[in-house]
This record gives C-alpha cells, structure tokens and sequence, in this order.
C-alpha cells in the first residue's frame, strides 16, 4: 500500500504516521500543502495531527484552502480513501469532506491521556479488522474535538452506519469526555471512504508503551 | 471603509466559553447575570467605498472563511 501524508505549516504528527504505516509494512510519501497534485498510485491520504496555521480563526480552518486540499477534494469525490486524524479530522470538517464540526472541549481543557473507545460500525475500509462492540484503548490529545451535528444530520449519520467510534469505559458504555453530540469520537461520510477520528491510532503500536489497538485500525486499510 | 464581523456560535449550541465565564461572573458575585456568549469580533479594513460591493463581499468572507456556518452566526456592520 502506498500512502500520502499530507504536511501543513503546524503539522506535528506526520513523521509518527509515517512510521506507523512503515511498521506495518507501508511505503509512504509526505505531501507539502503547496503541491498541488497527490503522488501517483496511491491507496491511501493521511491528514495527520497537529496544529495547522497555529489554530488560529478556528482548527483547520485556513489549511482546508490549501492547494492540496482541493487536490484531496478530487481524490474522494473519485472514491479514494482519505484518513483524517485530530487536526485532520477538523481540517475534513471545515472542507466539507466530513459532516459536522468539531468545537472547544467543554471543560475548555486539552485533553491529554488513554482512552477507551467503542467501535461502533465495522462495515467500512478502517474498522474491518475490529469486532462489532469492541473496546480499544487509543490515545486522545486535543482542545478542540467537542463533535457537534444538528439533530438531522446525526440521524444520517446514525441510519448510514457513519458513527465509527464512541469514547467508553473499559466495559463499552459510552462516556463524556469532551462533550461531543452522542459521546462520538470518529465518524465517516456517506459514500464510506472519508474517514476522521479525533484519537491517535499512529501513537498506539507498542504495547510496551501502552497499547498496540492502533495496529488494526491501520490494518484495516489494507484489504 | 471599515467592516466589524461578530461570530458567535448558533443558538442552541453549547458555548463552553461563555458557560465557564459565567460561571466565574457569579463566583465572583455578580449574580444577575443570565447567560454569557463568547464570540470573536474581526475587524477589516476595505480598500472599497462602494457600500453594496462592501457588504456583499464580507459577506462571501463570512461564508466561506470567517464563520463556520455548521456552528456559528455572524453579524457585519459596515461603517
């Protein structure tokens, strides 16, 4: 599989992405956000985390103007698979590529730590390799992952089967962490090869330093 | 010309930022205070005197940068 991780002035996470897709036996490509074409024949683009343009105005608010991005905009209206992770998952909110928006964490805290997190629907290209109801403990880091969607647009979501991930206990109950509508933690569009999730499956891949659940999310992508 | 652009979140969403300083309001014993609303305000200074071609043209600002419309309402004044 060949990989494109795209990189914005703030990005900080795309050298962790790389070696994840690498560890998994991947090749992959950084992207600068000036380009204005994505490297042939690939199967996969990654928006990683970070903290594109500083945040400012609103998180991934002025890097969805970035040449690439309309590049990107192809790309999935083509039917390619686009990951969107933490800054990413913003950045695929403000393009439009994602429904929703992702505002300040209600306790206005970044949060920093493990958490659990429920895989809600399986029948899609990311959580293939996950268990209906599974429970996988990922890292989250963020201020501003508080997902918000009107009532109409989070029964689409709920009847296309686009919630991905809800945030948990260790027993699969669904908690609040941050605020979100619905405690949802990752979701997908419609057509199911837009995908974005707030939590950080690329720093989840050794269980000596944690947990290695990241593994089959990656995974997923590969069939 | 000069445009003042408010962007506030809709009615009907949560505003975590106006609920912690209303919080501190009334810790801090203003107590007849209601709700809080935190917002931001852009102010921009146009190159423009035609006052149509201003207002339109924020407007076009707000939609596609300035206000994301899933969240938030915006409000220009043109002065």
């Amino acid at each position: 599989m060949k990989v494109a991780v795209l990189r914005f002035p703030g990005t900080n996470c795309e050298f962790d992405t790389q070696y994840a897709f690498e560890k998994l036996g991947h090749t992959t490509e950084l992207v600068w956000h000036e380009e204005v074409t994505l490297p042939e024949g690939i199967d996969l683009v990654v928006v990683p985390g970070g903290f594109s343009y500083g945040d400012y105005l609103r998180s991934g608010s002025i890097a969805r103007f970035s040449p690439i991005m309309q590049a990107v905009k192809i790309y999935a209206s083509q039917g390619g698979k686009v990951l969107g992770i933490c800054n990413g998952f913003q950045i695929l909110t403000e393009a439009g590529l994602l429904p929703g928006a992702l505002k300040r964490n209600n306790n206005l805290h970044f949060i920093s730590k493990y958490q659990n997190l429920c895989v809600v629907n399986n029948d899609n290209a990311f959580l293939n390799k996950c268990d209906k109801g599974e429970v996988l403990n990922i890292p989250i880091a963020h201020a501003d992952g508080n997902y918000y969607i009107d009532e109409a647009g989070f029964k689409k979501l709920e009847e296309n089967g686009q919630i991905l991930l809800r945030y948990c206990d260790e027993k699969g109950n669904p908690v609040v962490v941050n605020g979100s509508v619905s405690s949802i933690a990752g979701i997908c569009n419609e057509a199911k090869n837009v995908f974005g999730l707030m939590p950080h499956p690329e720093r989840a891949l050794e269980s000596t330093l944690g947990s290695e659940d990241g593994i089959k999310m990656l995974k997923g992508f590969e069939s | 010309m000069k445009a003042i652009v408010n962007v506030f979140l809709k009615e009907g969403v949560l505003d975590p930022q106006g609920k912690a300083v209303h919080h501190a309001l009334a810790s801090l014993g203003f107590n007849d205070t209601k709700d809080v609303r935190v917002g931001k305000q852009i102010v921009l200074e146009l190159t423009t005197t035609d006052m149509a071609k201003a207002e339109a043209e924020v407007k076009e600002m707000c939609e596609t940068l300035l206000a994301n419309t899933v969240i938030e309402d915006y409000s220009i004044e043109i002065a």
